[in-house]
């Protein structure tokens, strides 16, 4: 009988220790297999972020670094630019790309880096213990909006991914969402054009990724999936935002 | 024979930088430090190397982290409140042992304080900067010759001990023009290093990982005390300052920078009036020369001077130095103000009446 499932040689066999219902595993498994098929394992240097997925190293079977909170866009300009036949990515959390790191990542897309950006964007700070994050949606409590978010006091949710599509420098820029299989499989197919893209020298691609946390969104993972389906996906809507026709 | 190049200090340290290898640089416009900025960007078009106007300080050092981190030399320069700015990433180059080289060409602060010379980030570049327990190399010129000199040995240094360097010049001598021996950078060789630590694909290997962050209980207490192993092995043999006429002098000025050679001509005029005074100057900051300072003590010094362009900051170190041995006093300028050889011998003649 024919093997058709393996392990994907680029995510080392180890438990995890994200929360049960989280997306980063989902992710961090996408891009693995994506990196084994592309045949780029040898080849790749990923920028881990500040965040739940600091750890990503310990799951990944390439070069890595860490990066301060928000710089994984600047570090990956100083790799990138040194070794420029490596395929660099940064996989970076919502605090880190649209708090802390905005002016890095639109900096780093103005510029059209010949990079990949993993944005998982989870609308809270899950490592510090689910802190509004500038993508929480209106009214969504958190440990620091007791009282849900609320446009007056908090401003609204930063839509960060179509305000860089505006960018000349972006070549490629999608909006996935992991919380069903239609929506995995699509984040896939998204995830390996932003590397074929890099391979091709096209320049900067990045795809966002809506992803859960029940433990910060103090949810039963069910309903985590619900609330994506009926409210994230709603503010922030599903497909392709920018694909440079060059 | 054209053996000698008329430079500004900031020129001096950009050509330095290539003559050692660099091709990444990264920095962000602030005066009095855009000289080289600009000489940075003419020069690695013509090597072929990487130049960027970054957005901020945080992303030029962060840049430089990137660069640092696939093996490659790379340098940033700033003045005082750029620096502020990019501690963070100093801090994380020296949590995940990355060379890297920062020039500081300092002018007044705090704040936005003013464009004028300074050498008020003294504590800044010899504390550490940023947070954590770590210490920087810290390499003072005094001379734009040696602001080149300095330069490569900084390169070197950082890739020896993995580690991030200095080189802490305030804005007069990253201005002035003084001529610089052709030879500098003809003849040096880049002390260049393995680096299997390196990011460059995991061929052939197991990944290499850069990190500073070790949660598992421990762990980042071994890779201090490690890192505080280093920096005794650097404080032990990277050590370096220049001693003028100390041998029987009884009042010694301590100076660095720009500083030391405004007291050198103190020490000259007081001479003349038989007066034995004598000049340790500090070559590195940190690691500091303490022994000097010690010795001097031991033998004919009766009382030490320090001057400098701030308040008092190097004077701790000198008074830990000494250890309550000696007296020292302190005479400084600070707010871009520059301490006359005159207003020095003033100072000296006051302490030589209350001895």
């Amino acid at each position: 009988m024919a093997n058709v499932l393996k392990k994907t040689q680029s995510l080392h066999d180890r438990v995890t220790h994200y929360c049960a219902g989280c997306g980063h595993g989902i992710v961090h498994r996408l891009i693995c297999e994506i990196i084994d098929e592309l045949d780029i394992r040898e080849k790749t240097i990923a920028v881990a972020p500040v965040g739940c997925a600091v750890l990503a190293y310990d799951y990944w079977n390439f070069d890595t670094t860490e990066a301060a909170h928000g710089r994984p866009p600047a570090v990956a300009t100083g790799i990138k630019r040194m070794l420029p036949d490596r395929i660099i990515f940064t996989y970076q959390g919502d605090g880190d790309l649209a708090a802390i790191g905005t002016s890095e990542i639109i900096h780093a897309a103005n510029r059209g880096e010949n990079i990949t950006v993993i944005f998982v964007n989870n609308g809270t700070y899950g490592m510090t213990g689910g802190q509004m994050a500038p993508t929480t949606l209106l009214g969504q409590k958190t440990k620091t909006t007791p009282l849900g978010r609320d446009k007056i006091r908090e401003g609204y949710p930063l839509k960060i991914s179509e305000m860089l599509a505006i960018l000349d420098g972006v070549y490629y820029l999608e909006r996935v969402s992991v919380h069903n299989p239609q929506g995995v499989r699509a984040a896939k197919k998204a995830i390996k054009k932003a590397f074929i893209n890099q391979i091709e020298n096209k320049g900067f691609s990045m795809v966002e990724v809506l992803a859960m946390c029940p433990t910060a969104w103090e949810m039963p993972v069910k309903d985590s999936v619900k609330w994506v389906e009926e409210n994230v996906v709603k503010y922030y809507p599903l497909g392709v935002l920018k694909q440079n026709a060059q | 024979m054209n053996k000698k190049i008329l430079m500004t200090g900031n020129e001096a340290v950009g050509e330095a930088a290539i003559s050692a290898g660099c091709r990444f640089y990264a920095g962000y416009p602030i005066t009095p430090q855009n000289e080289l900025t600009a000489y940075m960007a003419k020069r690695m078009l013509e090597e072929k190397g990487v130049f960027i106007q970054s957005e901020s300080e945080l992303a030029a050092i962060n840049m430089v982290f990137g660069s640092s981190a696939v093996g490659k030399r790379a340098m940033t320069s700033s003045s005082s409140p750029g620096i502020s700015l990019k501690q963070e990433g100093i801090s994380y180059l020296a949590g995940c042992e990355l060379p890297a080289v920062i020039v500081n060409v300092m002018r007044g602060g705090p704040g936005l304080g003013n464009i004028a010379p300074s050498q008020a980030d003294y504590f800044q570049s010899t504390r550490g900067g940023g947070h954590g327990d770590y210490r920087t190399i810290a390499l003072a010129p005094a001379y734009v010759q040696e602001a080149a000199g300095l330069t490569q040995l900084a390169f070197d240094l950082a890739d020896k001990y993995r580690n991030p360097a200095l080189v802490v010049m305030d804005g007069l001598l990253g201005q002035m023009m003084e001529p610089v021996e052709k030879t500098q950078f003809t003849d040096y060789k880049p002390k260049l290093v393995k680096k299997p630590w390196a990011l460059t694909g995991a061929k052939g290997r197991r990944p290499n990982i850069i990190r500073s962050l070790l949660l598992k209980q421990g762990a980042l207490e071994e890779f201090n005390e490690r890192l505080c192993e280093k920096y005794k092995a650097i404080e032990n043999t990277q050590t370096r300052y220049e001693k003028f006429l100390t041998d029987d002098a009884e009042i010694v000025i301590v100076a660095y920078g720009l500083t030391s050679r405004i007291a050198r001509h103190a020490v000259k005029a007081l001479r003349k009036k038989n007066k034995k005074i004598g000049l340790i100057r500090p070559i590195t900051i940190w690691p500091f020369p303490r022994k000097a300072m010690h010795d001097c003590a031991k033998k004919a010094t009766k009382a030490f001077l320090v001057v400098e362009m701030s308040c008092g900051q190097m004077v701790e170190d000198v008074r830990l130095a000494v250890n309550g041995k000696r007296p020292v006093y302190f005479y400084g300028r600070s707010g871009g103000g520059v301490p006359t050889n005159e207003a020095i011998e003033q100072e000296i003649l006051k302490i030589i009446k209350g001895l």
